[in-house]
């Protein structure tokens, strides 16, 4: 089996891959909002992980600062995210996204 | 192929099926569970590309926070997850073309260049410092406002979050002390004028006073 070293475009060809198969997933789940944001999550660790991977190949520590400050923005967007889920299924019963359309958007 | 190349497609393998599974499981707790393996495994992966601290700061931050908040969420809120799965086909095809157009496109960028192997030799004096050393030392000098910047927002964030799932309970009893404060005596205290009572010695118990209660 002659696959070759990995390159860095293994790394990327990987978070592009994860990448596609979370918007396929926020396609599938369009009624679970939680599942909404895990796909969100999985798209911020594609990104990442070719943060990381151009950071180690092109020998640049700058990458991995990056990558620690979207992890920051990302901690505080799902706590947010799940604090306002729990306040709407607090007043709605309810987190299927089809069925909150108050805002008639 | 070598013990690298070997445990980067092992785990890629794996990361790509839990995240597959995240978006398909029936159960949301299951999709949460395997949410966290998809971490763990991406976790592995960058350790190989030699970012210890981002590694472990990922297995902490996501597996040991952010998913537990999740789980916490999905168990407090007694979802019916067959409500959830009306129409889960229905958008597969338009999804799956989604998808695939993103992966080709993506391919078709891929496939120019990006074919670097060789990884700069570091500095061998920076190399003995290590990644974490390396990291904290560009953090607190050339990205110390943004450090701080982060650190106000992750304090919005928690403000923000305790904000908005505060509530007041009903049925508790508490004091209110700026209401205790503010109590003025014309409040409490009412002052009530009325005759003096007279208490006639020779007077029968049967025949109360006409004025003694006004």
């Amino acid at each position: 089996m002659s696959l070759g070293p990995i390159t860095l475009g293994h790394y990327l060809s990987l978070g592009g891959m994860l990448f596609a198969l979370s918007v396929i997933g926020i396609y599938l789940n369009r009624r679970n909002l939680i599942v909404l944001l895990m796909a969100i999550e999985l798209m911020l660790l594609a990104v990442n992980l070719n943060f990381v991977a151009f950071s180690h190949y092109l020998g640049d520590l700058g990458g991995q600062v990056f990558v620690f400050f979207i992890l920051t923005v990302a901690a505080a967007e799902s706590a947010i995210g799940l604090a306002i889920l729990v306040v709407l299924f607090r007043n709605r019963s309810t987190i299927n996204v089809e069925e909150l359309d108050t805002l008639k958007g | 192929m070598t013990t690298t190349g070997a445990l980067f497609y092992f785990f890629a393998a794996v990361l790509l099926f839990a995240s597959f599974r995240v978006i398909t499981a029936r159960s949301t707790v299951h999709a949460a569970l395997y949410l966290v393996l998809a971490f763990a495994n991406a976790a592995v992966i960058w350790m190989l590309l030699r970012a210890e601290f981002l590694a472990i700061a990922l297995v902490l931050v996501y597996v040991g926070a952010v998913m537990v908040l999740f789980l916490f969420v999905v168990m407090m809120l007694d979802l019916n997850s067959d409500d959830f799965r009306d129409g889960f086909w229905k958008h597969l095809p338009l999804a799956g073309l989604i998808g695939a157009v993103i992966a080709l496109e993506m391919a078709l960028v891929l496939m120019g260049g990006f074919r670097l192997t060789a990884v700069p030799a570091p500095d061998p004096q920076l190399a003995k410092l290590g990644n974490t050393h390396l990291l904290g030392v560009e953090i607190y000098t050339k990205y110390l406002y943004p450090v701080q910047l982060a650190a106000v927002l992750l304090l919005v964030a928690i403000i923000a979050a305790i904000a908005l799932t505060l509530r007041k309970r009903k049925d508790s009893r508490s004091q209110d002390p700026s209401q205790q404060v503010r109590a003025k005596k014309a409040d409490r205290l009412r002052v009530v004028k009325m005759d003096p009572v007279l208490d006639l010695p020779s007077a029968p118990p049967a025949a109360p006073a006409a004025g003694d209660k006004k």
